[in-house]
């Protein structure tokens, strides 16, 4: 009788270290798949909010939303076509990323910006800054900078910058308590 | 604690947010606290509405006792004790 009491203990403690296991971190996974300058500074905010609340960061830049990690004072050598004629239709970093809605050729943005210092929120290349400072970490889809023909050598200096796979945002996000995708 | 309470408490530290929108006060909070010794009352000035919510939260979160906050012409006084 004894034994099989133990033997259910063991068992059992064997399940629950299994659970502890697989419960979610304090942490916050974000996937950037878009590159409009709106949806990232809400990104953003979230990001380094997040931070101030404890929490770990784990950002995926995939497709659009790498263009923002584009450094516009950077270049890359040895683009083939496709690659060069990418490079120059997309934004070429922050300062270069259009609203979703009310652009106008660009002028809804400019407001935007002027409206946005003129009432104290912090810039989209502020937040970035303070990211880093935090320790936001961002991990940036190889695929997409693949396609879009984009070099780590014309990316922002940034001090938690890696260059993933999905299979790294699929097992930051398992163990994220909050999930994102923006 | 009443608004006289907060008023008579002897502040330790003193952020003032004032004119930082969101995230703003919450970074600034969350910077200063690093200079703040466990038992000693922070005090954090916005003008930010949102920060009303957000630090009471915050507080939870990071296990600090929020005391409470006094808001005079659209200035949000917040108090906690680390």
């Amino acid at each position: 009788m004894s034994q099989e009491i133990e033997n259910q203990v063991k068992l059992l403690e064997a399940q629950l270290k299994q659970l502890q296991e697989r419960q979610a971190k304090d942490q916050v996974s974000i996937i950037v798949f878009s590159g409009d300058l709106d949806k990232v500074l809400a990104a953003m905010i979230i990001a380094t909010g997040a931070r101030a609340m404890d929490m770990e960061v784990k950002m995926f830049f995939t497709f659009w939303g790498t263009s923002m990690l584009r450094d516009k004072n950077k270049t890359a050598k040895g683009k083939d076509f496709m690659s060069k004629m990418f490079g120059m239709m997309l934004p070429k970093g922050s300062t270069k990323l259009k609203l979703s809605k009310m652009n106008m050729g660009g002028m809804g943005t400019d407001m935007m910006k002027n409206l946005m210092k003129k009432k104290h929120v912090a810039s989209l290349e502020e937040l970035i800054e303070t990211a880093g400072e935090l320790g936001v970490e961002i991990n940036i889809c190889q695929m997409s900078m693949d396609l879009m023909g984009f070099k780590k050598e014309e990316m922002i200096d940034y001090p938690h910058l890696k260059y993933v796979g999905v299979g790294t945002y699929l097992s930051d996000a398992d163990e994220s308590r909050v999930q994102l995708f923006i | 604690m009443t608004t006289e309470e907060l008023k008579a408490l002897s502040v330790d530290k003193l952020v003032d947010a004032r004119g930082t929108a969101c995230p703003g006060p919450l970074l600034a909070a969350k910077k200063a606290v690093a200079d703040v010794q466990a038992g000693q009352v922070m005090e954090i000035i916005s003008s930010d509405e949102g920060t009303k919510s957000d630090i009471p939260k915050w507080c939870k979160k990071m296990g600090y006792e929020y005391f409470g906050d006094i808001e005079e012409d659209g200035i949000i006084r917040l108090f906690l004790k680390k």
